[in-house]
């Protein structure tokens, strides 16, 4: 018995000192890679919401009585990816929900404006050659437009990028395939001047009267800023989306608010937990020293855990993390309680520690799962805010069951060992009294 | 030992009274639904000169931005609430409003489409189903063992549903006197609040089993008395703790969760007394036969 209490109370305290060093902000972290994981470089992940950053949802909003083709929503998320990693955002995340939705988070994004325009425009050039018929900026063209034949498409633009022109205005430099060279060489060295318009879904971004044959390499020149040109020449890049997007929903959270939020959130968070530790040491005395013990290995574990899964911290999770301290004890409340009615009906402080930890058990569990299953259903119903907190709350009553049932027993049976831990009066008993049952 | 059980008329006329009030209220003034239910958009601004909200509206109004709604939320700060700013012209509404009333800096900005809204509207009544039928079934399977294992699922989910009533009344008079709107975080709060409440609950119930089964020559509701005054220590303390932690995060906490958090507190309140005078005074009520007794002088009344 003293041997395996020495055992469990040194595992313990190896852990605690495992998930405090894990915690320590600038921690060098482990020698480890979990998965994909470097576990080298712990960080809290903050969700947009704290570091500020974009949340866009798009949906795919196809020509009416249309059905989105087979594929073409995953076609559309590695196009997105392809236009976010050109824009140079850390951690981005992508991903498709349900049959026709995308929702693209960027945190930390400067110009989250720019960067929705960016991935809901299809970006699908072509070039029209349009006889004697000048076009003007800003019209619209297509296939069936008479007197506009098409040339190409921006399936044959191998690579684009930005320049500028000899008064430093904008222009976009594209360079076609060979194929598609090919088709233009034999377009432009036919119709010498005679007009051409290059569109951009649709809207016609520039005509110009063809001066000389060009093949594969070409640049357009229209009525637009660097800040467009850079947009339009990512599109072309990464090729046309299959299917026009629309927003469906927008969450933009500027810096200043995120950090705001979160300065406030420790705050109250730390002055909870304080409040807490206080009222379990005022009521419950010596049991109550051992549940705060057990309240801060409850929080260095969770956030270790934050830490190495990773959980991304929202303002919602942080609060349910807050949440979860106040659940945490109650287990200790139970337990606490049920050792003083043992002490009550004359057993010693040994036999109604064990008594009380045994007894209470059924309700833990019970409780617990109770909770666990809101958690489940929030999980599977919610949108991102919604499951933070449900993850957040879920990770924190597993581990309360840890902290508050197996480190309080070791703890709280290494003090009854102790010649001081004798006194009822230790565990808010004064006397032994004799109420029981009916 | 306080004596609950024997005056459960009492508790039932309290939660039938506050019960009605809730309802009386959703149905007249209903719930104020937040843009996450009704789409919209919420444009969070910081002005750098101070401005009021009628400024702000009639600004919005020049610019042919109609029927928006303006609230302050800190310092210079405003929530503009609007059906007609979108993802397409909110920069360029802003730069209206700069050049009316100076420099602006944009905190957030929330914009949901109809499409959400209706899902969600539907996704939230569906988790709160799904909920409660998982603690139903989880309750009677882990009762097993005490005659007619049911009821006490049932109770629970009777207490739950009390408590989430309860809670949309509160925020449906809250709306009516400070506006308060509810939105996704809110839905999350209600069922928060019903997993503890049944947490609460169960914690009750466990103890009428263990004390059932070693008194079964004692009457039935003179056992669930009993279990109350053992269990009721824990149950206040209990939500001591979380109305601690959750009342710092209301006072000291960003104003963008405060809804959020006063809905849990306010949940956590009823489901504290629910467990306490509802759940076992229901279930006592029911095994002493009140409801049939009821059922009864109901029917008789309506031959006579």
């Amino acid at each position: 018995m003293r041997r395996r209490l020495i055992i469990a109370l040194v595992s313990i305290l190896a852990l605690a000192a495992f998930a405090v060093y894990v915690d320590w902000p600038g921690t060098p972290g482990l020698p480890l890679t979990l998965g994909d994981r470097n576990l080298r470089d712990l960080e809290v992940r903050q969700g947009l919401d704290l570091q500020g950053g974009l949340h866009v949802v798009f949906q795919a909003d196809p020509v009416p009585g249309q059905a989105i083709p087979e594929g073409a929503m995953e076609a559309v998320k590695e196009i997105i990816e392809n236009r976010v990693n050109a824009l140079g955002v850390a951690e981005p995340v992508i991903q498709i929900e349900g049959d026709d939705r995308i929702i693209v988070e960027l945190p930390g994004v400067s110009d989250p404006d720019e960067a929705i325009k960016l991935f809901k425009e299809t970006g699908s050039l072509e070039i029209f050659g349009t006889g004697f018929v000048p076009f003007e900026e800003g019209s619209f063209i297509d296939e069936t437009t008479e007197g506009a034949d098409r040339i190409l498409t921006g399936a044959e633009v191998k690579d684009a990028s930005v320049g500028f022109d000899e008064i430093g205005n904008p222009e976009i430099l594209f360079e076609l395939t060979d194929a598609g060279g090919g088709k233009f060489q034999e377009h432009t060295s036919a119709n010498i001047g005679q007009w051409m318009s290059i569109t951009l879904d649709g809207r016609v971004i520039q005509s110009a009267v063809i001066q000389a044959a060009i093949s594969t390499r070409g640049r357009i020149t229209g009525n637009f800023n660097a800040q467009e040109a850079r947009r339009v020449a990512i599109q072309l890049r990464y090729g046309a989306l299959p299917v026009p997007l629309r927003v469906v929903q927008n969450l933009t959270v500027g810096p200043t608010l995120g950090q705001d939020s979160l300065e406030k959130s420790v705050r109250a968070g730390i002055v909870g937990f304080v409040l807490v530790l206080l009222f379990m040491v005022a009521y419950y005395r010596l049991p109550g020293l051992v549940a705060s013990l057990a309240l801060f290995l409850y929080a260095a574990l969770v956030l270790a855990i934050f830490k190495l899964l990773p959980v991304t911290l929202t303002l919602a999770g942080i609060a349910g993390f807050i949440l979860s301290v106040g659940m945490a004890v109650d287990a200790n409340i139970l337990i606490f309680e049920r050792t003083k009615e043992e002490l009550r009906s004359r057993l010693t402080i040994g036999a109604a520690v064990e008594a009380g930890f045994r007894r209470a058990w059924n309700s833990i569990r019970d409780s617990n799962i109770a909770t666990l299953i809101t958690c489940a259903v929030l999980w599977q119903f919610g949108s991102g805010v919604v499951r933070g907190f449900a993850l957040t709350l879920a990770i924190g009553v597993l581990v309360s069951m840890f902290s508050a049932i197996t480190a309080s027993r070791t703890f709280m049976r290494v003090v009854v060992r102790l010649k001081r831990g004798h006194d009822p009066r230790w565990y808010g008993v004064d006397s032994p009294s004799a109420e029981t049952a009916p | 030992m306080f004596q609950i059980i024997s005056r459960r008329h009492i508790y039932f006329a309290i939660s039938g009274a506050v019960v009605a009030i809730s309802v009386a209220s959703l149905l007249v003034f209903g719930i104020k639904l937040g843009i996450d239910f009704t789409s919209g958009s919420i444009l969070r601004l910081q002005f750098e000169r101070s401005v009021t909200s009628s400024e702000i509206i009639q600004a919005l109004e020049d610019h042919g931005v109609e029927g928006a709604s303006v609230k302050t939320a800190g310092e210079n700060t405003f929530l503009i609430r609007s059906a007609t700013i979108l993802s397409e012209n909110k920069a360029e509404v802003e730069s209206r409003l700069q050049e009316t009333l100076g420099p602006v800096e944009e905190l957030s900005f929330n914009s949901v489409g109809p499409v959400i809204g209706r899902e969600l509207t539907r996704k939230a009544f569906l988790a709160v189903g799904v909920a409660s039928l998982g603690i139903l079934v989880y309750l009677t399977w882990s009762f097993r063992k005490v005659d007619r294992p049911v009821r006490y699922g049932v109770t629970a989910v009777v207490t739950l549903v009390h408590d989430s009533v309860i809670l949309l009344g509160a925020f449906s008079i809250l709306g009516q006197i400070a506006g308060m709107e509810v939105d996704s975080l809110f839905v999350t709060a209600v069922l928060t609040v019903v997993g503890f409440s049944v947490h609460d609950t169960i914690v009750v119930f466990d103890r009428i089993r263990e004390n059932r089964s070693q008194h079964r020559d004692k009457p039935f509701s003179e056992v669930v008395n009993f279990s109350l005054n053992q269990t009721i220590d824990r149950s206040l303390n209990t939500s001591l703790t979380a109305i601690f932690v959750l009342a710092a995060l209301l006072v000291l906490g960003g104003d963008t969760i405060r809804d959020f958090v006063l809905a849990l507190l306010i949940g956590i309140a009823i489901g504290t007394y629910s467990s306490i005078f509802t759940a076992s005074c229901l279930l006592a009520g029911w095994e002493e036969g009140d409801f049939r007794k009821l059922a009864r002088l109901a029917l008789d009344r309506m031959r006579a």
